[in-house]
């Protein structure tokens, strides 16, 4: 274990290489990572030693970050494979999705008019993390099976990518909204 | 094996030696001071026995300054002289303070570097002397009380501070001359004291309304990790402001104008806190007051319970928001949480407790007195982060608790390390050039959830420079944030295709520079020229202290897994050269000593903590897992 910061997110957490995770697990691996790494176990040491023990620090909470959420830990498994999802990539045309995003779009659009405009965005966040949720089998089994069908799961990832861009709008509306009513 | 058997004067190898350290809370309204003696965290009071130390500080004609009650006895008197709820000035723009009411009785000036001056009898002081002289009465009482040196402290913060304000509290340590091992958030502090990992575990909701500061943040707790889910708050609201509402109920009952003078409204203030302490205490029945205005007459009149409750009602419901915030952003319901701890003077007050009941319908925790827990917390903390209890497994995840982002065209802030992302982290952002030859680019850092940089916080303008000279859009500067545990930012840049690193020229928007807070402590009366050197030498051999006695400890647990012969051998000659060196009085050779025995051990320290890293992933392998 020489280089450390050359090893992947994974051999970082001695978890396999697959997308079916235990986050109960991660989450335990987690705080025995940190308890042995982290700059306060490090506070009397040498600025040199305090340096490397923040460097170690910093990628473990950003491994942890990527594995504990579904859509980032399914790019990145696409990534180590060889398959990063592009900036610009489109998903495959589905009516379906694409119908399911302008709802959910003009639902958020809309909840300023609503009469208690903060319990309406908290509707409409539930509604997304739903949907969002419900990838999650989906792209377990486009990653895992043998061969895995990656392409299928660069779909996948995209179209979770949406959920999140729509959900971080919805956060920064409710950031403005706050700031309005209180 | 002579290596590091090495006992100078001062120089201590003991290795159960107990080293002091201190938490400190420096509050709005009042600061504290803990510490951890015989296994138990105390607070500790001054001469007379008094523990709380008000957070005032009143200068002096002939430059000398008094803190704490000798101050604040003289705050209406003396009102332009007597600077009061520092706190609220700390990292904070002169507009920001504009922003923050015309009811402050100080004559603001501004200084150099955007940092607002107190114009004082003694000469301008920034927030961060003001803040300093207060951490140094502290200083001195634990290390009258001590009997020693002071190892190091941990300084609380609101956990809603910006960077801004984190960086003016951690130079007001360093002002006082004091080793902040940790700024540690003044919720997570609570969570700590409190000591709830062991008992209850689970989902903690840390509400914190101090005088002039409102934080709340969610916890998640297991054996000995405090991770914290999500912070929010509100760094201009607290129990002044309840202050300031009953005033104002005060001045519309007597018909006073607006505009009266320092010394009433100093009056009316003492008068709006004695009638909230009351009311807080006493639960039926109206209080009196009465009041001599400035045109000679006599108010009079009374406030019962019920009354103030409508008064304040509206300030307590703002602190909901930021309740609700904290449950989104960590994604609990409200019937998942487990505790509900009180902590701040404010919270005292019964309307609170009982609006804070209601809406997350349980009963709160209460047991330890809301003005010490912070300090408590802190002292707890120091204790370990000084090495008095090695066996101890306690962790502080904590979370940055605004978004960090950059100005991008239009005037837009582009975000770059979202709200709640667990410190420390580091995100790289590319950049390109837009002209040939370009060799400088400046970056905009702010703070804040807003879109538009306007209503974002300002933190610093970083400049790029020395990008080798390419044609437009051929330079890649990657540009890495950082945030410590202490969430404070970092900024490295490196131009990618050639390997180069850009030069970074720091200037915060509000806080002072390194040359600034040299000038500084040159310049304060306690400093001399002599004791600036002796200092600067002291500081430098404490750092050598603490090199040679980390590796000592290390080279006796593992010394003979991880190096060979010649490893070690360089490894001990670095070390007895900087023992020599650290017993002179040259502090630059030292600090060469000091960096020869890094580069000596480096391979080495990689070694270990790679092995620790490892250690800790023993016990779960991924055949284990697999089953």
């Amino acid at each position: 274990m020489s280089s450390f910061l050359t090893l992947n997110y994974f051999e970082l957490f001695s978890l396999p290489q697959q997308y079916a995770l235990d986050s109960a697990e991660l989450t335990v691996r987690y705080r025995d990572l940190q308890r042995s790494v982290h700059p306060d176990r490090y506070a009397r040491a040498g600025d040199q030693e305090r340096r490397m023990s923040m460097q170690r620090a910093t990628r473990i909470n950003e491994a942890y970050e990527t594995l504990g959420d579904p859509m980032r830990r399914g790019r990145y498994l696409l990534e180590l494979r060889g398959h990063p999802p592009g900036d610009q990539q489109q998903t495959a045309g589905d009516p379906a999705f694409l119908m399911q995003q302008m709802e959910l779009r003009e639902e958020l659009a809309g909840v300023r008019e609503e009469a208690d405009p903060m319990l309406a965005l908290d509707r409409v966040a539930g509604e997304i993390r739903a949907h969002y949720r419900g990838f999650d089998q989906a792209l377990a089994e486009a990653l895992d099976r043998t061969p895995p069908e990656n392409e299928k799961a660069l779909d996948i990832v995209l179209k979770m990518q949406f959920y999140t861009r729509l959900q971080n709008e919805l956060q920064a509306m409710a950031a403005d909204l706050e700031d309005e009513l209180y | 094996m002579a290596l590091l058997q090495i006992t100078e004067p001062g120089l201590s190898t003991a290795p159960h030696e107990h080293r002091l350290a201190a938490g400190i809370d420096l509050g709005t309204t009042n600061s504290l001071v803990a510490t951890v003696r015989s296994g138990s965290a105390t607070v500790l009071p001054d001469r007379d026995g008094v523990q709380l130390l008000p957070s005032v500080v009143r200068y002096l004609p002939d430059g000398a300054h008094l803190v704490g009650a000798e101050a604040s006895a003289r705050a209406v008197s003396d009102p332009l002289n007597t600077i009061s709820s520092v706190k609220r000035f700390m990292g904070r723009g002169v507009e920001d303070i504009e922003r923050l009411g015309s009811s402050l009785p100080y004559a603001f000036v501004a200084g150099a570097s955007g940092m607002p001056l107190i114009h004082t009898a003694a000469g301008d002081r920034s927030p961060v002397q003001v803040s300093a002289d207060i951490l140094s009465v502290l200083r001195q009482r634990v290390e009258a009380t001590l009997g020693g040196e002071l190892t190091g402290v941990v300084i609380t913060v609101p956990a809603y501070f910006d960077d801004a304000q984190r960086q003016a509290t951690k130079d007001a340590g360093r002002l006082a001359g004091l080793k902040v091992l940790r700024l540690l958030n003044e919720p997570t502090a609570a969570a700590v004291a409190y000591g709830l990992d062991h008992s209850a575990g689970g989902t903690v909701v840390i509400y914190d309304l101090g005088g002039g500061t409102f934080d709340v943040s969610i916890l998640r707790l297991n054996q000995g990790v405090f991770e914290v889910l999500a912070t929010a708050g509100n760094t201009a609201l607290g129990g002044d402001d309840m202050d300031r509402l009953i005033a104002g109920w005060i001045m519309q009952q007597a018909g006073v104008s607006d505009a009266v003078g320092h010394s009433l409204q100093r009056r009316l203030l003492q008068a709006a806190r004695r009638i909230k302490e009351t009311l807080t205490e006493t639960g039926t029945g109206a209080v009196p007051v009465s009041l001599e205005l400035e045109d000679g007459r006599t108010w009079e009149g009374e406030l019962d319970r019920p009354q103030m409750n409508e008064l304040i009602d509206p300030l307590i419901r703002k602190t909901l928001a930021p309740c609700r915030r904290t449950l989104r952003d960590a994604g609990i319901a409200v019937d998942e949480v487990d505790e509900v701890v009180m902590v701040g003077g404010s919270t005292r007050v019964p309307r609170v407790r009982e609006l804070v009941t209601e809406f997350f319908s349980r009963e709160l925790l209460v047991d330890i007195d809301p003005d010490k827990v912070v300090a408590i917390g802190a002292a707890i903390q120091a204790d370990i982060l000084a090495g008095n209890k090695p066996e101890d497994e306690m962790l502080l995840l904590d979370v940055i608790p605004l978004s960090l982002g950059i100005e991008t065209m239009g005037g837009l802030s582009e975000k770059i390390i979202p709200r709640n992302t667990t410190i420390p982290v580091a995100r790289a952002q590319e950049f390109t050039t837009f002209k040939d030859g370009q060799t400088a680019m400046a970056l905009h850092v702010l703070q804040g959830e807003r879109e538009l940089v306007d209503d974002c916080r300002s933190l610093a303008r970083f400049e790029l420079r020395g990008i080798p000279p390419m044609t437009a859009g051929a330079a890649r500067i990657r540009v890495t944030f950082q945030v410590d545990a202490d969430g404070l930012l970092g900024v490295t840049a490196e131009e990618q295709t050639s390997g180069i690193r850009a030069h970074i020229e720091v200037r915060p928007s509000y806080g002072l520079t390194d040359n600034e807070i040299e000038t500084m402590l040159r310049d304060s009366m306690e400093h001399s020229r002599e004791d600036m050197d002796a200092r600067r030498l002291r500081e430098v051999q404490v750092e050598a202290d603490r090199v040679l006695e980390a590796l000592q400890a290390a080279v006796q647990e593992d010394g003979d897994r991880f190096l060979d012969a010649q490893e070690r051998a360089a490894i001990d000659q670095a070390a007895q050269a900087l023992s020599t060196a650290s017993g002179g009085e040259d502090h630059r050779a030292i600090k060469k000593a000091i960096e020869a025995v890094e580069a000596a051990s480096a391979a080495y320290v990689e070694h270990r903590m790679n092995a620790n890293i490892q250690k800790a992933m023993a016990g779960h392998s991924v055949d284990e897992f697999k089953r």
